[in-house]
Formats: C-alpha cells, structure tokens, sequence
C-alpha cells in the first residue's frame, strides 16, 4: 500500500499552486504555455478521481452487452468490430444507452466545460 | 530570407525599395507563412508570403501545392470571391524556395473574438448568409480555367477516414459507429462535381466589422461534392460554445442555405448534413492523429497531447446527430 497523500492530493496542490502563485506573474506565450500545462494537471486530476468507477461501469454494461468477458481494452475492441460488421446497431437494446453513459464519462474528464456536455450531462439528470 | 525577399519584392513591385517588420507568424518543417511591409515611398503595402523553403517542395498528400493555392487565389479574386490579391508568385531566381506573396488583407480570424467581441456584432448578423454566397461563388468556378487537383468523392472520403482511425489501433465505437452510418447513408456522387475550398470555417476566413473580407488557406482544396462546405462549416467544433447557432457559432443553416441559392446554386439539405457527420468525425480523426505526432516526437507539445484528449468532443457531437434523445 503507498502511503498519502494520494496522487489526486498531489497533482491538485501542483495545479493549485501554479494557477495561484506563478499564472498571475506570467504574460504572452509563457500564460498561455501555463493555462495548458495547469488544464493538464486539471484533466489527470479528474481522471484518478474519476476512471476507477467509470471504468468499472463500463466494463460491466460492456460484458452484459456482449457476453464477453476480458480486458476493458479487448471489450471495447469487440464492440467497436460488432459494430462495424452491423451485427449491433442503435436498435439493440442497450446499445445507444452504453454508448452515451461512456461518452459522458469521456467528457466528465477531457472537457466538462464542452457545451454539448453541459447541455445532455443536464438532461440525463433531468 | 529578408535580403532575398527585398530583391524579389523590389523586382516585381514597381518603386518598391524593400522591405519591412518581417515576422513568422506560423511554420512546420514544410511551409511557412511571413508577414512583412513593402516599403514604397507613396505608403507601404501590407503583404504575406507563404512558401515551402528550398528543399521541402513536396506537398502533403491531401495539399493542393502552393502553386495551385496561389492560382486559386487569383482566379477566386477575379471571380469577385472575397480574396487577397495575389502579387507574386515565386521564381526560382528569386532563391526563396516556392510559394506566392499575396496582399495581407486586415481583419479578425481568431473565433472567440469574431463570436464575443462588440464591433463585429453587425458582422455576426450577416456572416452566415454572406458566406453561403462566398460558397456559392467558390463552386461556381468555371472548371476549365482551375489547376489539377485531386477528385474526392464521399466513398474515398468514408475509407480514407477509416483506414486512419483504425492505424491508431485504439478502439472508439462511436467512431464505428459512425464510420457505419457514413456508409450507410453514403449519397454517391453528386449531380454536379465543383471546386470544394476543402476547409471552409473560423481561422481561414477574415472577418470585418460589417462581414468576411476574405477566404484563406486553399490548401485543401479539390474537386468533389460543393455540399462538403456547407457541412463542415456547420461541424460543431467550429460552434466555439454557442451550439445553437449551427454556422460558426453566429448563424443558421436556413440563412448559409438561403445566401448559397441567392447566388443561383442549390442546397442539397440532406448532403450537407451528410457531410456534417462527416467533417465531425474528420475531425475527430485529425484530433487522434495530432496526439500520434506527439507521441512520435516530430511535436512533443502540450498543446499536441491535449488534442487528444478533444477527440471525445466530437463524440459527444455525433452522438447528438446521430442517437440524439428525447428532450
């Protein structure tokens, strides 16, 4: 077992740090280097707070899907063929309903400020 | 290069003494683009050169050429197409490599301004209807008098973009999904085979306080179905948060559609629509390919890795076009 504090702990001190103390000192190329440096450190920090239960999810609707067992990678790899041979599509039950639940996962962490996210992330709570 | 670039200016400008303020504003391995000032006692002239510097004269496969983009340019200008007059077109003499100079046209190309920003609100209200008419005036070409370039049709379109999302080796079943939709629903080759500018959207289109004041970059261009266009500059990546207004974030399709047969063309709704699923999983693709670059080191940017991670954007996106739900 690794000790704490946990990486989520350390990547938000590091973003939280750079955003507070050193962005405010920085103009031009140099800001503008650092915003994508601390959106990086943002996105990892929601990835290990986030990936753990998605990813679990994921896989189960995916191997209730597909009667499948085997690694996230190899589920997803068999879904994509299935699709791509038309031998599921958006009229399999179940289907259209995984494949918006995983993208909002996506969105969850690469970009929860997409407008399109905002928008069917509010609806699904609705 | 501005020792070469003053001789060159000063041999096909008439009193033009030299140059000035030469800057890079961007430039790959292959092709780089200067803003500079024609120095000339009656007022300097505002120019940009694109060129690919001796050595790298060789297109990407999908690029036009620089030579082709600068005739392009001068046939869209004749045609009354908003466009920079192109001033020169290089030589070998002129020991600059190939490339064209052309007039630096002033104006906005960065969306978030164009979309935000209070003088160009006059703008906003006219930009969609315009640029269905600057469209329309693109397909409108007459053939006869365009460079070679490479023919598109949907179905090499739909393969090309399969056959690099699956050399990633990383599953995406939207892609699939979409890739499956595409071929599904592939329209064939249109009535009518045209110039297509290949990438019509925010960032090659200069905009003014009362509108679009020119189209750059024709790198892409090609023939192939004019209805590519008017769907790819309603892809939603291009919408810069105000996903409403499908045409760049500051129009509606039924106003692109109603400027576009103003000028004697017609809308194909179901093939621009068509080509809307396509360009957002084009998009999609470009984004994984910009992550391959970073990954195989010829760029090892943050920005590069962080693409990446926008391809999910354009799932999200056709998942709205293609399995949208009740609201």
């Amino acid at each position: 077992m690794q000790d704490e504090p946990t990486p989520i702990e350390l990547t938000k001190a590091v973003a939280d740090f750079l955003r507070n103390e050193i962005a405010p000192g920085l103009s031009g190329h140099q800001a503008f280097k650092l915003r994508v440096a601390v959106n990086i450190l943002d996105l990892v920090t929601r990835q290990l707070a986030l990936e753990q239960g998605s990813d679990g999810a994921e896989a189960a609707r995916l191997a209730q899907l597909l009667d499948l067992n085997g690694s996230l990678f190899e589920l997803n790899r068999a879904l994509a063929d299935r699709i791509a041979d038309g031998k599921v599509d958006l009229t399999t039950p179940g289907l259209p309903e995984h494949l918006w639940q995983t993208t909002l996962d996506k969105l969850a962490i690469d970009q929860p400020n997409y407008a399109s996210y905002k928008r069917e992330r509010g609806r699904r709570n609705e | 290069m501005e020792a070469e670039l003053g001789r060159c200016v000063a041999s096909f400008y008439p009193g033009a003494t030299g140059i000035a303020g030469a800057t890079k504003l961007s430039g790959g391995a292959s092709q780089e683009t200067w803003s500079f000032d024609i120095v000339h006692p009656e007022g300097d002239i505002g120019a940009i050169l694109r060129r690919a510097p001796t050595g790298f004269g060789a297109a990407p496969r999908r690029a036009a050429g620089l030579n082709n983009e600068a005739a392009l340019m001068h046939l869209a200008y004749q045609a009354g197409v908003p466009s920079p007059r192109v001033l020169h077109v290089l030589a070998p003499e002129d020991d600059l490599g190939t490339g064209f100079i052309m007039e630096r046209v002033e104006g906005e190309t960065i969306a978030r301004k164009i979309l935000r920003d209070e003088k160009f609100a006059i703008a906003r209200q006219h930009l969609a209807r315009q640029l269905g008419r600057v469209a329309a005036g693109i397909h409108g070409l007459p053939r006869a008098e365009l460079p070679q370039l490479r023919e598109m049709t949907s179905t090499k379109e739909i393969d090309e973009l399969g056959r690099e999302y699956h050399s990633f080796d990383w599953p995406r079943p939207v892609f699939e999904l979409a890739l499956r939709w595409l071929k599904d629903n592939d329209p064939g080759p249109p009535e009518e085979v045209t110039l297509v500018h290949g990438d019509f959207r925010h960032g090659n289109l200069v905009i003014g306080p009362v509108g679009v004041r020119a189209v750059l970059d024709w790198e892409l261009a090609h023939f192939g179905d004019p209805m590519e266009d008017l769907g790819w500059i309603c892809v939603n990546s291009w919408r810069f948060g105000e996903i409403d207004k499908p045409v760049g974030g500051f129009g509606s399709r039924e106003e692109l559609y109603g400027g576009y047969e103003s000028a004697g063309r017609k809308v194909d709704a179901d093939r621009a629509r068509f080509w809307e699923v396509m360009g957002t999983l084009r998009w999609g693709v470009m984004c994984c390919g910009m992550m391959q670059r970073f990954r195989d080191q010829p760029d090892h940017s943050m920005e590069r890795a962080m693409i990446g991670r926008r391809a999910s954007e354009t799932e999200i996106d056709l998942m709205v076009l293609l399995a949208p739900r009740e609201s």
